[in-house]
């Protein structure tokens, strides 16, 4: 695997990395596109925020008992 | 209902399953012992019922899965030739605050209605259900790495509907 990642290997990878443990090489590789990708950073950041939102899903109780 | 029919997609295979959960549920009222709120017990035996539907799905109808599964050619709509996001993640609002708000699970309600099925299986399987992928792949009956695929595709999804149906269209604007 090459060392420098374009966005769309990393994003996949950061999939993949919720899904299975990441080989040793892949983490190093996405750490260090991450550290200098805002847009890797925040993809990570939403991605994770979804599993919460799944989570936390279908929300807080309705009001109206729907 | 909304919950299970949400995964299942089929009104009679839902409506089986909240009637299986709610008499699972009458059976085993002694084990509740209030630990957690009566609402997050039921649907946790309601989200094993709608396990075992798709699993009874997959395997009345095999090999249903493999016709979205393997193609990667949707996902490149996502990234320019070089690699790089064709529209990169924007910064989102307090996403905390929408885990608050009703309207927010409406809108996600409606994301994940727009992803092919079994795409929305397996992701709501691994998320909500909390799965591993092998257990994924096996009731689905697909490869491993086709699962990670459909998962992926379904993140990437996922997070660019709801950026543009919430988190940019802002709480205000979606109501």
């Amino acid at each position: 695997m090459a060392i420098r990642l374009s966005c769309k290997e990393a994003s996949r990878l950061i999939s993949q990395g919720m899904d299975r443990r990441l080989s040793f090489p892949e983490r190093i590789a996405l750490r260090l596109h991450v550290g200098i990708c805002d847009a890797c950073t925040r993809f990570t950041r939403q991605v994770e925020f979804l599993r919460r939102a799944l989570k936390a899903f279908p929300g807080p109780d309705d009001p109206d008992g729907r | 209902m909304r919950f299970a029919l949400l995964q299942l997609r089929d009104r009679g295979a839902a409506e089986d399953a909240v009637q299986e959960a709610l008499l699972a549920a009458i059976q085993g009222a002694e084990r509740f012992a209030g630990q957690s709120s009566l609402r997050t017990w039921l649907i946790g035996i309601l989200k094993h019922k709608i396990v075992d539907s798709i699993r009874k799905t997959a395997r009345e109808q095999p090999g249903v899965s493999s016709p979205e599964g393997d193609g990667v050619e949707d996902l490149e709509a996502f990234f320019a030739d070089d690699g790089h996001f064709a529209e990169p993640p924007g910064e989102w609002a307090s996403p905390e605050r929408a885990l608050e708000e009703r309207r927010f699970f409406e809108a996600l309600e409606r994301c994940l209605q727009s992803l092919p099925r079994n795409t929305a299986s397996a992701f709501t399987m691994r998320e909500l259900m909390g799965l591993e992928t092998d257990e994924i792949c096996k009731e689905l009956g697909i490869s491993t790495s086709n699962c990670w695929v459909m998962l992926y595709r379904a993140r990437m999804s996922l997070r660019a509907c709801l950026e543009r149906t919430w988190f940019l269209a802002g709480p205000a604007g979606a109501g």
